[in-house]
């Protein structure tokens, strides 16, 4: 076992599974000799070479469309966006190919690949670079979306992708990217992707989040348990294929449903959520399932962060408000 | 190498012109062989018949949209003859005589038009070949990461991908120039230059006169050559395919041609462009020069031509009955090539559909 932060987790996975699988290549800009802006892939270079890990032109659409012609020749690109902000010029490579081969050739192709790309706000960051647009990459079909909350998920979820036989988006919550310090063990394991984790187990009411979203969804959990109100937090981990049976598992149990994420409201992950709920426990419910999310604003500059980031206080009293409320 | 072929304007490389004569530039260049100037001429005309084919049926309402090659024939097959058959293609939709030499069955290109993904379904380590690509200019990205990787394996093969004249403006195709270049992977670009996007010219795309001159932008070389000249191509692509294998070194292939037909059946170029416009270009069809080398060097007579067109036609119908003929995708085929594994989100979404409304709440 070995101390890391969530940062340092996604390193490790990429180092041992590179030394296990030859036909894993990382690319992308600044990722060779500088490591990554955030140094998610520093020493790769060192231990496996420029063959295997290089600075790519800067080119976000050349980076994903070569990574196609790769993955269909054998290799298994894990690339990298810089910022998800700087990811739309590969938008067309990814929602037109990268989902699609598979399908579009009946199988007799397909493009494995990783597509790694740090994303949110809470960083005092400059514009584009603070957005949650996760929705948008869950709606394209033929894609898998993971984001991880801890450092042990990130190395067992990003090991997981990187042997998934299908392209994966793999989010990292930069705001808690060296904040958050777990014990990890130094071989390769794996998180199966689809699957949530009940991080605390309650009956009150259920609280579903992911990222650095959980970072708050766990500071409340453990205010409202002061009061006496249980909460079963769900960490979702996957946010497509979303893991349905733990969510309604729980939401059987508890009646109640709350959702936290950092992206736009309307037509966000949680607009998903709450449907499925309300379909599925439509008569067990006590309250309105809910949810607190980011306002459909331009994520702002630094000087009106806060404007958007959700609080731990918002969470607990929505769910007070949830547990109190009169059916 | 390739720098013997002149860019400039007005100078593109002819080896074969309108009467079916070799020009002077001929000896200077690599020539195909007899058996492969026959095997040519067989796929440029199986080609031409499957289209006349494609839009006659189109009229009868049996083929839905179709995008015709007719007149451009030769740039896919001179620059699929000068690969080997294990080099990558990246094909845009206006390759079917090469598609047909590299030994794609028609029935299934057919397949594909008639709206069946079935006809995408290539053997990888048969044919290599990707299917066709819709995205304009995507694709040619594609043609770099494959040649990466062949070259990361350390095989000796090249890729070779096509766009056309009006896809030259999309952002991907200078993209993978540029990594070609950066990368020098052993990648050859080929425009098919048929002076024509749906309705809008060349002139109204680019400032540039050449198009093989944007090969500048990227550091690799550009040349230009009749597209309507079989063996032209054959030579620029021979070339470019030798030094990309020996030397990784990508390069741009412009063939000048003209499309002939519509965009699609959907178009009706009779909107943009006017009749005594295209007449000029059916005296330059590739096909009717290939001919005329061939009956004046002997290689076929007029009456083993005619019995070829014949067998041809048959073979042609044969293959689109055949296709016509094929299975209807069912409903888990829709579903099951999404993701390697169905995730329960699908399986459930698929039920729904099977039970059409009936299900119970």
């Amino acid at each position: 076992m070995k101390t890391q932060t969530l940062l340092s987790a996604v390193n490790d996975a990429m180092m041992v599974e590179m030394k296990n699988d030859d036909s894993i290549i990382v690319f992308g800009e600044d990722v060779g000799v500088e490591g990554g802006v955030f140094r998610a892939t520093v020493d790769l270079q060192n231990a496996y070479g420029k063959e295997r890990c290089f600075d790519s032109p800067l080119a976000e659409s050349g980076i994903a469309g070569t990574a196609v012609g790769m993955a269909i020749n054998g290799l298994k690109p894990v690339i990298e966006m810089q910022f998800s902000g700087f990811a739309w010029p590969a938008f067309n490579q990814i929602i037109s190919h990268v989902s699609r081969f598979r399908n579009r050739t009946r199988g007799a192709m397909s493009t494995p690949m990783v597509i790694r790309m740090p994303y949110g706000g809470g960083i005092r960051a400059l514009e584009h670079h603070s957005e949650s647009m996760e929705a948008i990459w869950a709606h394209i079909p033929g894609l898998k979306v993971v984001i991880p909350s801890t450092p042990y998920d990130a190395k067992g979820l990003l090991i997981a992708a990187i042997r998934s036989p299908d392209p994966v988006i793999f989010m990292e919550p930069k705001r808690i990217y060296r904040s958050v310090k777990q014990e990890v063990p130094e071989d390769a394991y794996t998180i199966p992707l689809g699957k949530a984790k009940v991080v605390s187990a309650g009956t009150d009411v259920t609280l579903v989040a992911y990222g650095a979203q959980m970072k708050e969804a766990m500071a409340a959990a453990g205010m409202l348990k002061k009061e006496g109100i249980s909460v079963d937090l769900i960490d979702l981990r996957t946010i497509y294929p979303y893991d349905k049976e733990t969510i309604l598992k729980s939401v059987k149990k508890t009646g109640r449903f709350l959702v936290v994420h950092e992206g736009p409201t309307t037509f966000g992950v949680g607009a998903e959520m709450i449907s499925v709920v309300t379909q599925n426990c439509f008569t067990e419910l006590l309250a309105p399932p809910s949810r607190i999310a980011g306002a459909d604003t331009i994520f702002p500059l630094p000087r009106a962060e806060k404007n958007y980031m959700i609080t731990t206080e918002r969470i607990v009293n929505k769910v007070k408000a949830l547990v109190s409320y009169d059916v | 190498m390739l720098t013997k072929v002149k860019t400039k304007a007005g100078h593109r490389l002819q080896i074969l012109n309108e009467e079916g004569e070799l020009t002077a530039e001929a000896k200077n260049y690599p020539m195909m062989s007899n058996d492969q100037i026959l095997e040519s001429f067989k796929y440029m005309q199986m080609s031409r018949i499957a289209d006349e084919w494609a839009v006659s049926l189109n009229r009868q309402g049996r083929m839905p949209t179709y995008a015709p090659n007719k007149g451009q024939e030769a740039n896919s097959m001179g620059s699929f003859m000068a690969l080997r058959k294990d080099d990558w293609v990246v094909p845009a939709f206006r390759e079917m005589a090469g598609m047909l030499q590299r030994g794609l069955p028609l029935s299934q290109l057919y397949l594909y038009w008639l709206g069946n993904e079935m006809g995408s379904c290539y053997d990888v380590e048969k044919f290599h070949m990707l299917p066709i690509a819709v995205p304009l200019s995507s694709q040619t990205l594609h043609a770099v990461g494959l040649s990466f990787a062949d070259k990361y394996k350390k095989t000796d093969r090249v890729s070779l991908t096509f766009i056309g004249d009006g896809a030259t403006s999309e952002g991907d195709f200078y993209e993978a120039m540029n990594f070609a270049g950066a990368w020098k992977t052993p990648t050859i670009f080929f425009i098919q230059n048929n002076q024509w996007a749906i309705s809008t010219p060349t002139s109204q795309q680019t400032a540039v006169k050449v198009l093989a001159d944007k090969a500048v932008a990227a550091g690799i070389e550009g040349v230009q050559v009749d597209g309507n000249d079989l063996f032209a191509v054959y030579a620029a692509t021979k070339l470019a395919a030798d030094n990309a294998r020996k030397n990784n070194v990508p390069s741009l292939i412009e063939g000048f041609t003209y499309r002939l037909g519509a965009h699609t059946t959907a178009d009706d170029p009779t909107r943009y462009r006017e009749e005594k416009d295209v007449l000029p270009w059916i005296a330059k069809d590739p096909l009717i020069r290939l001919e005329k080398y061939i009956l004046n060097n002997q290689l076929m007579t007029s009456d083993e031509i005619e019995s070829l067109r014949l067998e041809l036609t048959k073979s042609v119908k044969a293959a689109f009955n055949k296709a016509e003929a094929h299975d209807a995708p069912t409903l888990l085929d829709t579903f099951q090539y999404t993701y390697k594994e169905m995730p329960e989100l699908l399986k459930e979404q698929m039920e729904l559909i099977g039970q059409n409304g009936k299900e119970e709440l």
